[in-house]
């Protein structure tokens, strides 16, 4: 065999790519290899660099209490932007975490508190709710071949009119309710700090998505399914039920992300959590995941979901008002879209 | 070459490993496959050439279980088959590598080799935790790279975005090559590829045809085609027009038998 691989043209093969990266090799494009391969490198900088400058900026705001605080701000969209990250990377959008998240957090609230069923019971209601809203994208997905973006643009109403028939617009107050559901809400001291269980939980959800993801044959499947779904296919995925399982996972972590929402509002409210859509949304591209799918981690959805709480709490600690916030976290989007690009071109 | 040569010996004493008798597929009124026959044996390079629209493609879906024939009969090493999944044909040994490749551009080497059929760690984190054995599956695809004698492909950590063209359909042919296919069926493997690039899938080709796995190959390209067959099945309106081999015939020949200006 080795005799083989002598006697044939000297593998010119790797005179080839080793051209292809001479060329390459200027500062910026080794920078860009770099970020190429560990896409969460650039939100992890843009993390540091805004903890030092608002750090700088307000002696408030690198106190252990305050960064305390920005976890708990974060625990809720973290969670929805882990649902989200799984719908993106298979190529896909869903416009209806917030929704969904807003319909089981009622559901448990209402059967608790005016059916005054079990919270255990209250809280696999929940669950079911998640699951089954994350079967009707998935099924509508997968069987109808609609776009993730009109199904979910389609549900995102149906479910938020299903959540104010079911619960006539009234919010049900944490302190009605059972102990347990409001768990996710209290905290204990770690040393000086206190920290929130919400966040506990939402952080577990991590390392389990991330460990699913990066470490079993379904998470490889997601990867291949989001960056190249005919690929897929033909490398003998099933290409649809990888799909569905990923609506259902999303549905899932949506029914986790109600128990937090409760605990860290103290309250099931049907009007909250308008803007967590696009919130969750913003801390996935933030976070480098690509929009077109098959790219990027949940660790960068993590580090994207801090870098919007932190200019939040950052800007509004140095005084601007919430426009401006609103103002910051546009610019960030379309800051983050744009190096996605430029590392893209890695490829070409 | 001496191995091509008894190769060619064999055929009229060996069993065919992969036997289509009378397929026939039709899309409406459209006849694809009109009764089409067709054996491949041992260690040969069998190409499939004809103009556009003659069956080509519905030959080899019919093959690869891309699609189901209407009527006709699939024989793999004598027993019947029916396929109704490309799963199906890959479960038989059958491998296809398709004309757009059909390799995860952001997954390395080894997850595209062992896409599909990924490998867990042993023990607890295999079977409860369902755990990747990444570093078995490295080893094991850097193993089968060595045997197949593909020396393009060093490292099996690359993500194939980063690979030349022939470098990414070296990874497509070494999945269908790899872990015990019998068949290897490729689809215009060289359409997409420069010259450099060509001559090293074609040689990859022979290797894989030297190792005793036989090659069916689709290409519009007579000299590659002329470069690495053994026998040459010409399609024309759906049936097949003749078997020949680049010793009876020259390329001038082919193409006259597959425009319909001569018959073998």
């Amino acid at each position: 065999m080795t005799q083989q691989q002598t006697a044939g043209p000297p593998s010119a093969g790797h005179a080839d790519l080793a051209e292809e990266f001479l060329d390459r090799q200027t500062p910026l494009s080794r920078i860009r290899n770099i970020l190429h391969r560990y896409p969460a490198v650039s939100p992890a900088l843009v993390l540091l660099i805004a903890v030092v400058v608002f750090g700088l900026l307000n002696d408030r705001f690198l106190r252990v209490e305050n960064l305390s605080l920005i976890t708990q701000q974060v625990s809720v969209v973290g969670t929805l932007a882990i649902a989200q990250t799984l719908i993106i990377l298979t190529a896909g959008i869903d416009l209806s975490v917030g929704a969904v998240m807003i319909l089981s957090s009622m559901v448990v609230a209402q059967l608790a508190v005016n059916n005054g069923l079990p919270a255990p019971v209250a809280l696999l209601a929940g669950l079911i709710v998640g699951l089954a809203a994350g079967a009707l994208n998935g099924f509508l997905v997968t069987r109808f071949r609609l776009p993730p973006f009109i199904v979910t643009l389609g549900t995102l109403n149906i479910f938020i009119a299903l959540t104010l028939l079911y619960s006539n617009g009234a919010t049900v107050r944490g302190s009605a309710m059972p102990d347990l559901l409001t768990w996710t809400g209290t905290t204990f001291p770690v040393g000086p700090v206190r920290i929130s269980t919400g966040v506990v939980v939402m952080l577990l959800l991590y390392i389990a998505i991330a460990f699913i993801l990066g470490k079993t044959a379904w998470g490889r499947h997601v990867y291949a399914v989001g960056d190249d779904k005919e690929a897929a296919r033909l490398a003998g995925i099933a290409v649809n039920k990888v799909l569905m399982s990923v609506y259902l996972a999303a549905g899932a972590v949506l029914a986790i992300g109600a128990w937090i929402q409760i605990g860290r509002t103290n309250a099931a409210s049907p009007n909250a959590g308008v803007d967590l859509n696009l919130d969750s949304i913003t801390a996935v591209v933030i976070g480098g995941t690509s929009l077109f799918g098959g790219r990027g981690s949940v660790w960068g959805t993590l580090l994207g979901a801090l870098i919007v709480g932190v200019f939040r709490n950052g800007l509004s600690l140095a005084g601007l008002d919430v426009l401006y916030q609103t103002l910051a976290v546009g610019v960030l989007i379309i800051l983050a879209v744009s190096i996605d690009q430029w590392i893209r071109k890695v490829k070409s | 070459m001496t191995m091509t040569e008894s190769a060619a010996q064999h055929i009229a004493t060996r069993e065919p490993i992969l036997t289509a008798r009378n397929l026939v597929k039709t899309f409406g009124r459209v006849v694809g496959l009109d009764g089409v026959s067709l054996d491949l044996y041992p260690g040969e390079v069998l190409a499939i050439i004809g103009d556009n629209g003659a069956g080509k493609s519905t030959l080899i879906k019919c093959l690869t279980g891309a699609e189901v024939p209407d009527s006709g009969e699939l024989f793999v090493s004598g027993q019947p088959v029916h396929f109704k999944r490309p799963q199906d044909a890959r479960v038989h040994g059958i491998e296809t590598v398709y004309q757009n490749l059909a390799v995860s551009p952001a997954l390395d080497v080894a997850s595209n080799l062992f896409l599909g059929r990924e490998e867990r760690r042993a023990g607890i984190l295999g079977s409860v935790f369902r755990m990747l054995d990444t570093k078995g599956m490295r080893l094991k695809a850097k193993q089968e790279l060595t045997r197949l004698g593909i020396s393009t492909l060093q490292d099996v950590t690359v993500p194939v975005e980063n690979l030349s063209g022939g470098q990414r359909q070296a990874v497509a042919v070494a999945r269908a090559a790899a872990f015990g296919s019998k068949v290897v069926v490729l689809d215009e493997p060289t359409a997409a590829l420069g010259v450099r690039e060509s001559n090293q899938v074609l040689q990859l080709v022979r290797d894989l045809r030297d190792r005793g796995l036989p090659v069916i190959l689709i290409s519009h390209n007579m000299p590659h085609v002329f470069d690495v067959a053994d026998r040459i099945h010409i399609q024309r309106l759906g049936k097949c027009a003749a078997t020949i081999t680049p010793q009876s015939h020259n390329m001038t020949d082919a193409v006259a038998i597959m425009t319909g200006a001569a018959t073998a």
